[in-house]
């Protein structure tokens, strides 16, 4: 075990793929001779040379459209979007050719491809760079979405996104390069569809994923020491497939839940969890299960305006002392 | 086409028996027409038709029990091929225009209850109370706006086996004896005698009784009430005794209302009206027909209304209006010549007045002679939560002043 940062962990499992199997290649804006936007790339230039680690105009499209055309004759692209803000205009790529050509082509085509970068926001990039957006991808059947929170599952989780014939979503977070973590060394992957329990405990469930995870985490503790109350904290990880077994195990020991995520409440990604949860686990429930979200607004340049638009540890705590009240 | 649906009669009916079909397939019906006769827990009702046209499809035999909501036969419109129905779900969102009807009979429109707050309670805590068969009404909710949660059951479920343990005085029997199970056969229980059980059951364990016993000179009410049926017409009913205690309750209850009051949700709601239930017993059980106003009834009203509605209890034709909503009861076995008893509250009423036999005794007087009088002895059983011992002795020593001069049963 090492103690690395989630760059870091990105790094290592792009650079092992990649020397691992020639068919692996990355292309992105600034992935090569800048070393990367958010220096995940660092490096792979000059080890791998521009075969494998392909500059690319500023066209998202573009980026999506020959990542999928090299996955469908074969090769294995890692496609980076500076940030998941800026796929939008990948959209129609995304939407109507990764995720639908192995179907329309009976079968016969897949396309193993990852589209990786930072989603989400918290450092001032104001409403046009903080989306998260991850409920959208999930909507739509054919893609594979997953949202690593720590080092470990960021290494072993891209490393199955790679491996994957079908095309994966793989968001990462901008607030999570220099987080630090223990992360196995040498190859190992996290199988998709596996949420973890990140805590115990016997009150509450609260449900997370991505960087959120580690603010539901801190409340937990907070709660623990102040409350006496204990959450369980799930961590997704991966929300398609989503692994609702664990979610439901753990809201049939507490009796409550709370779904935090960074993406807005309306219609994001907690209301599916919820639906689930309601669904599956109806008789179970002693509280109406909570969401802790982003405002339904466009995030805010202003700091203060920016952090009151976020969740916090502070709404968490709230939710939770609702649910339990 | 229209279907004819077991109806909903009351709160707490989720199922009726068909008594009898007083129409046939075939049939021709006018809105309004009694078509059958039905069986709920308490009372049979009639059945009147929605729609008219010809009965057809009838689904449910004489003697069937269905549930709320089912299909039990069709009125089809002229020409109208019958169809085959299953059942319908029921929320007597229904009949889009009331009935027109030429006598008054109960439809299930009518019957339904005022509309009354649902218990809020989460789906755990109403899993947990329906496995431990326990009354959500009777339990407190502490959650956000009342709602009651899975530690409001738990609590509840404790406090009840916690009083179940108490007067755990086990009589020293043989063990064998007491395991034994009961020889063979055994009878279920009717629906009234199982409703009865529970009842019973849950309020002996749930509200804390307490008695308090009086003993009253009937003298005075029993020449009263000798002379006022003797000044009746022959044959004409006359003034039972029973009378004489629901009226002179009516007049000590509304000077303590604490004891004609409700007790939900742990609040005490004293009533100003008076409703005296009147517990009458039938082959199968005992039903409470309830008196309504009394506080405005002058005595003869009280002795005329009481025995329409024994009747109509012995018969089995009460409607749930009027064996549902007394604020107090009175349950009188004198007519046993019981000397005196203990009877259970009705819930959410507080308290219930058991009356024993009018008896001539021998009573020593201030001058120590001896004399013989008409007593009676009646014994009030209190809800503990809602009223305390002296209240109880006061709300007796005005019934006894009542009783014992009894000129105001007739003022």
């Amino acid at each position: 075990m090492a103690l690395i940062t989630y760059r870091e962990a990105l790094r290592q499992a792009l650079t092992e793929e990649m020397e691992r199997d020639p068919s692996v290649f990355v292309l992105g804006e600034e992935v090569g001779r800048y070393q990367g936007t958010f220096r995940v790339t660092e490096g792979l230039l000059q080890r791998f040379g521009e075969m494998r680690v392909v500059d690319t105009p500023i066209s998202e499209s573009g980026i999506a459209g020959m990542a999928i055309g090299a996955a469908m004759i074969g090769l294995r692209p890692v496609a980076e979007f500076m940030t998941f803000s800026f796929a939008l205009i990948a959209a129609d790529q995304l939407v109507n050719h990764a995720a639908k050509i192995l179907y329309m082509f009976g079968g016969q085509i897949a396309v193993p491809v990852v589209f990786r970068g930072p989603a989400g926001g918290g450092a001032q990039l104001s409403a046009q760079h903080s989306h998260s957006l991850e409920s959208w991808y999930a909507h739509i059947p054919g893609l594979k979405v997953v949202t690593p929170a720590t080092p470990a599952d960021a290494k072993g989780m891209l490393k199955t996104a790679i491996r994957d014939n079908n095309p994966v979503i793989f968001m990462e977070h901008a607030k999570l390069y220099s987080t630090r973590g223990e992360v196995p060394e040498g190859d190992y992957t996290v199988p998709f569809g596996v949420a973890e329990v990140k805590r115990k405990g016997r009150d509450v469930t609260l449900i997370a994923y991505s960087q959120p995870v580690l603010l539901a985490l801190h409340a937990a503790e907070k709660l623990a020491e102040t409350e006496g109350i204990e959450c369980e904290v799930i961590d997704l990880r991966s929300l398609q497939p989503l692994d609702m077994d664990t979610v439901l195990q753990s809201v049939r020991k507490t009796h409550r839940a709370v779904v935090v995520h960074e993406d807005h409440r309306n219609v994001g990604f907690g209301a599916e969890v919820v639906a689930r949860i309601q669904e599956f686990a109806f008789d179970d429930l002693d509280a109406p299960v909570l969401r802790v979200a982003s405002a339904d607004v466009p995030i805010p340049y202003a700091r203060n305006l920016e952090r009151a638009a976020f969740p916090s540890e502070e709404d968490i705590i709230r939710a939770v002392k609702r649910v339990v009240a | 086409m229209a279907h004819v649906i077991m109806p909903k009669m009351g709160d707490g009916m989720t199922e009726g028996t068909i008594l009898r079909w007083l129409k046939k397939e075939g049939d021709s019906v006018e809105v309004g027409d009694i078509i059958a006769e039905i069986e709920t827990d308490k009372a049979s009702v009639e059945l009147p038709a929605e729609s008219s046209g010809k009965l057809a499809n009838i689904q449910a035999k004489e003697g069937d029990t269905v549930p709320v909501g089912a299909v039990i036969a069709e009125i089809l419109g002229e020409g109208e091929p019958a169809q085959v129905v299953g059942s319908v779900e029921l929320e007597p969102s229904e009949p889009a225009s009331p009935p027109t009807r030429k006598e008054p009979v109960v439809t299930a429109e009518q019957a339904e209850p005022p509309l009354q707050e649902r218990v809020k309670a989460s789906p755990l805590a109403r899993r947990i109370a329906q496995e431990a068969g326990i009354d959500l009404a009777m339990i407190k909710g502490s959650g956000p706006g009342g709602r009651i949660v899975e530690r409001d059951v738990q609590q509840f479920i404790a406090s009840r086996q916690a009083a179940a343990q108490v007067p755990t005085v086990e009589p020293a029997r043989p063990a064998a004896v007491r395991e034994s199970p009961p020889a063979v056969g055994g009878e279920p229980l009717s629906r009234m005698r199982r409703l009865i059980a529970e009842r019973t059951t849950i309020t002996k364990q749930t509200v804390p009784h307490f008695y308090v016993t009086m003993d009253i000179d009937m003298t005075e009410a029993m020449a009263l009430r000798e002379k006022l049926n003797a000044a009746l017409p022959e044959q004409s009913p006359k003034l039972s005794v029973n009378d004489l205690v629901t009226k002179a309750c009516a007049l000590a209850l509304t000077r303590y209302p604490q004891v004609n009051a409700l007790y939900q949700n742990e609040r005490i709601y004293p009533s100003q009206e008076v409703h005296i239930g009147i517990a009458v017993a039938l082959p199968d059980g005992l039903i409470v027909p309830v008196l309504r106003h009394c506080e405005k009834k002058t005595l003869r009203q009280i002795a005329a209304e009481t025995r329409h509605l024994v009747e109509k209890a012995r018969a089995g034709r009460l409607t749930p209006e009027e064996y549902t909503g007394a604020t107090f009861s009175i349950s009188n076995l004198g007519m046993f010549g019981v000397d005196e008893f203990i009877a259970i509250i009705n819930p959410p009423a507080v308290a219930i007045l058991a009356v024993g036999a009018v008896q001539k005794q021998p009573v020593a007087l201030e001058d120590d002679t001896v004399v013989v009088r008409s007593r009676m002895k009646v014994t009030l059983s209190a809800d503990h939560r809602a009223l305390d011992g002296a209240v109880a002795a006061e709300f007796l020593r005005e019934l006894k002043r009542v009783l014992e001069n009894p000129y105001s049963l007739v003022e």
